[in-house]
């Protein structure tokens, strides 16, 4: 992700476009008309479908490309966003099209299970008191399972990566214990915990726990010795070389950790939301599937898409502060 | 820390499990001795495997010694201390840390850093890094890598400095450069300083005194006084006349070799 921004920036660096073509600053309000237009005459054909709000939805892309056509004349910077970015605009603008047209228009999809883009715009607008409130509930869950897990995995790897008698006792429990995913707890968790946002968040940590444990506790035993041997003719102690040394060699580890455990993590809260929970996204999702509402499942489905990957794209950002250190010697 | 201080090698053995059976062992140090007085620059010259490195890490206190006595001045060497500096052929710098932080990082393990934070700007001067001060060290060439290395292993006033081939990896020219370099250091400073070189003209060059090592197991084969005021000019024949009676001694002069390489 960072990689292919970190690409085009270094592209835009090597021609600086003064102009931005005719061609490219069509495509995109091109390609919003004809998705539009194939949307128009498909409901034509089906006179209840409710498009309203979609069709608003392309005079404001319409718009908007038609503002930013005219702003990129007088603002270089935009300019550059726009020509890296165009391509990828006008395709997704066009893959709505071709969504419309396979499920709304020719029904070559099965109903009500693939719904048209319309309809899923009409549910994620109509329902967006409750989508904003599970994806809150989802967010403090996720973000509470795994700030939780990742403490005690950067506890637990720091222990067993430094002390080679922590590692011969908790080496075996975390290859026994660890690969088990973290959802096949939970019946038992269910059982064992007070309330099921108790044993959620247990899980997600569990599930957080494994892959961060795993990955410090290696960062840190293979911290470079000639690092600790140095530190330690600098007349370094042990929190010295536990804290200023070893975890800071081993963060480019630990971030590969914390980055697997984020990926768990997300697993495991839409599976325990819609098992236990009463809310979160992936209970809206297990329960709009159960009216056979799917617009809304799609709906959520979006949400998901971009709450993780917003989520992700932070833990992105923060790995590029804390490991500026390594830019230049590692391509991401 | 205090001035310099002496060192005293008294009979110390050392020896290793050997890698392909655990059960025996090689005898790496036989008996070593010999002394530095404070303030000198001795060099340690040998063939590679004959156990100076060992004994680096021995003086620094990184290893132990199987029997024998280690001294700085009159104190018994109990494990690794700022007393005494290292530093190595690779400078180890923290790659996470800034030019500056490198050099701090030798307070900062003490836990002095607050006190004593204005003498780092005098030893960026002193190795004339401060260009390069919030940098990272992958930045650095070899030369000025090596230069942070220094500064760091110095900015705690250690009573002895070992130096493990630490201009090894340079090419030839910052490597005079470096020579210089370190015997402005010690110039400054009288730190008394321990030199694994196996460049014999970079010993001659430096050192007050050359102990030459030989394997099997390492040993003080022979001691020479580099009487030679400095600077030293390589290209003298009292310059060459030592290092001919050094190859001589170590049997690489003209003659073909005939000890294990």
């Amino acid at each position: 992700m960072t990689f292919m921004s970190q690409l085009a920036s270094d592209a835009a660096v090597t021609n600086k476009p003064s102009t931005l073509p005719w061609p490219m600053q069509l495509a995109v309000p091109v390609a919003s008309l004809i998705t539009f237009g194939t949307h128009w005459l498909i409901a034509q054909k089906a006179p209840p479908l409710e498009t309203h709000s979609y069709m608003l939805l392309f005079w404001e892309i319409l718009g908007v490309s038609i503002i930013l056509a005219i702003a990129q004349k007088f603002w270089p910077p935009l300019r550059k966003w726009m020509r890296h970015m165009w391509p990828i605009f006008t395709a997704a603008i066009l893959s709505f099209g071709i969504w419309d047209v396979i499920t709304a228009g020719m029904h070559l999809l099965p109903l009500p299970y693939f719904p048209g883009p319309a309809t899923v715009l009409r549910s994620l607008i109509s329902d967006r008191g409750l989508l904003f409130d599970s994806t809150w509930h989802s967010l403090v869950l996720l973000l509470s399972g795994y700030i939780l897990g990742v403490i005690v995995g950067l506890v637990s790897g720091v222990c067993i990566g430094w002390s080679s008698s922590v590692r011969y006792w908790g080496m075996p429990l975390l290859k026994v214990v660890g690969p088990i995913p973290a959802t096949a707890w939970i019946p038992l968790a269910m059982v064992v915990a007070p309330s099921s946002i108790v044993s959620a968040v247990g899980l997600i940590a569990l599930a957080v726990w494994f892959p961060v444990t795993m990955l410090t506790a290696s960062g840190i035993s293979n911290t470079r010795a000639s690092y600790l041997d140095v530190a330690r003719t600098l007349g370094a102690g042990r929190l010295y070389l536990i804290f200023r040394v070893a975890i800071p060699a081993a963060v480019p580890n630990i971030f590969i950790g914390l980055f697997m455990g984020l990926g768990a993590s997300f697993l495991t809260l839409v599976v325990a939301e819609s098992v236990g929970v009463k809310s979160g996204l992936g209970w809206y999702v297990s329960w709009a599937q159960g009216w056979a509402e799917y617009g809304k499942v799609f709906a959520a489905l979006i949400i998901m898409a971009g709450f993780f990957s917003t989520v992700m794209t932070l833990l992105f950002k923060l790995r590029d502060r804390v490991l500026v250190w390594q830019k230049g010697i590692i391509k991401w | 820390m205090a001035a310099a201080s002496g060192v005293r090698v008294h009979k110390i053995y050392k020896s290793f499990p050997m890698p392909d059976a655990p059960s025996t062992s090689r005898l790496a140090l036989g008996g070593i001795s010999f002394s530095i007085a404070a303030s000198e620059l001795a060099s340690l010259v040998g063939p590679s495997g004959c156990g100076k490195s060992t004994l680096l890490r021995l003086i620094a206190g990184l290893d132990v010694p199987d029997s024998g006595e280690l001294l700085v001045g009159t104190e018994k060497i109990a494990g690794p201390s700022a007393e005494r500096g290292l530093v190595f052929q690779d400078p180890n710098l923290f790659p996470w840390l800034t030019v500056r932080r490198n050099i701090e990082a030798g307070l900062a393990a003490r836990g002095v850093l607050r006190e004593k934070r204005n003498e780092v700007d005098e030893f960026m001067r002193l190795v004339g890094l401060e260009a390069f001060a919030n940098g990272y060290p992958h930045h650095l060439s070899g030369g000025m890598a090596q230069r942070v290395a220094l500064a760091r292993a110095l900015i705690n006033h250690p009573k002895v400095l070992l130096l493990d081939e630490p201009l090894g990896a340079l090419d030839a020219f910052t490597r005079m450069r470096m020579q210089d370099e370190v015997l402005r250091l010690w110039e400054n400073r009288r730190t008394t300083m321990l030199l694994v070189t196996h460049d014999i003209d970079e010993a001659i060059y430096m050192s007050d005194r050359i102990l030459i090592m030989t394997p099997a197991p390492g040993r003080i084969d022979r001691e020479i006084d580099i009487d030679l005021a400095r600077p030293r000019d390589r290209t003298s024949d009292s310059f060459l006349r030592f290092r001919t009676e050094i190859l001589e001694h170590l049997h690489f002069a003209g003659k073909v070799a005939n000890v294990p390489a």
